[in-house]
């Protein structure tokens, strides 16, 4: 799925990276533990999280995810926003609950990891 | 919280060097899990890292608490994080299985009161 037509799903307020928003995504984990995040591998992953800390984009950075969608009205600060420019990483504030944000993109065919 | 700068890095140069975004995930994913150790539960930390034409080789030495026992360290689950670094989204206990996961190589050496060697290799060749 485009993340621009997943943006819209989740009523979402892109903050970073709107010329990314054409990127796919293929599957997506939510969790608010980066220990498990680092544990997936696969590629095309989005990042559904109630996290909003530097470490959730470090993470995403490291695992190579292409976009974080915060949920729960969690509001994303500056210094997430300038790490995510320097990585392409798209950010989207969401005012879901983690279960409706996944339950919404599960239902239009974004895959689970496992 | 700079946790992630070192691995961040090193992401930038295996980038620059052409190395397979494959295997540069797994090295850096094992580094950030390393770093987000150091700086969790150490005083202070330094990061080595041999880039050669077959492998990558990473030495993370810190000046820390040690760990008094390593095999339980490396149980899936177990963890002595403080709340705050559980707020980081960490101290889950999966830090240690996950860079043994990713790498081909791992050895963990500590000495309570001292501090903690970890050192890790990742083949380049697939």
């Amino acid at each position: 799925m485009k993340l621009r037509e997943l943006a819209e799903l989740v009523n979402g307020n892109v903050v970073c990276c709107h010329h990314r928003l054409d990127s796919e995504v293929e599957y997506a984990f939510a969790s608010d533990l980066m220990s498990d995040v680092l544990t997936v591998r696969v590629d095309k992953l989005l990042l559904i999280t109630g996290l909003a800390n530097m470490q959730a984009v470090r993470t995403a950075e490291m695992a190579d995810i292409q976009a974080i969608i915060f949920v729960r009205n969690k509001t994303v600060s500056e210094d997430m926003i300038n790490l995510a420019e320097d990585n392409g990483i798209v950010l989207i504030e969401s005012p879901f609950t983690m279960f409706r944000a996944s339950g919404l993109l599960f239902g239009k065919g974004v895959k689970p990891v496992y | 919280m700079r946790a992630g700068q070192a691995s961040s890095q090193v992401k930038k140069i295996l980038k620059q060097l052409n190395v397979s975004p494959n295997i540069i995930k797994r090295v850096v994913v094992a580094l950030y899990e390393g770093e987000v150790n150091i700086v969790a539960h150490a005083f202070q930390g330094k990061i080595y890292v041999d880039i050669d034409t077959d492998k990558i080789r990473v030495v993370l030495d810190d000046v820390g608490p040690g760990i008094p026992d390593i095999e339980m360290a490396m149980k899936p689950g177990f963890s002595t994080a403080s709340p705050i670094v559980r707020e980081m989204g960490f101290g889950a206990g999966m830090g240690l299985p996950n860079i043994k996961e990713n790498t081909d190589k791992m050895k963990i050496a500590s000495v309570v009161g001292v501090g903690t060697r970890l050192e890790f290799e990742v083949n380049l060749k697939e």
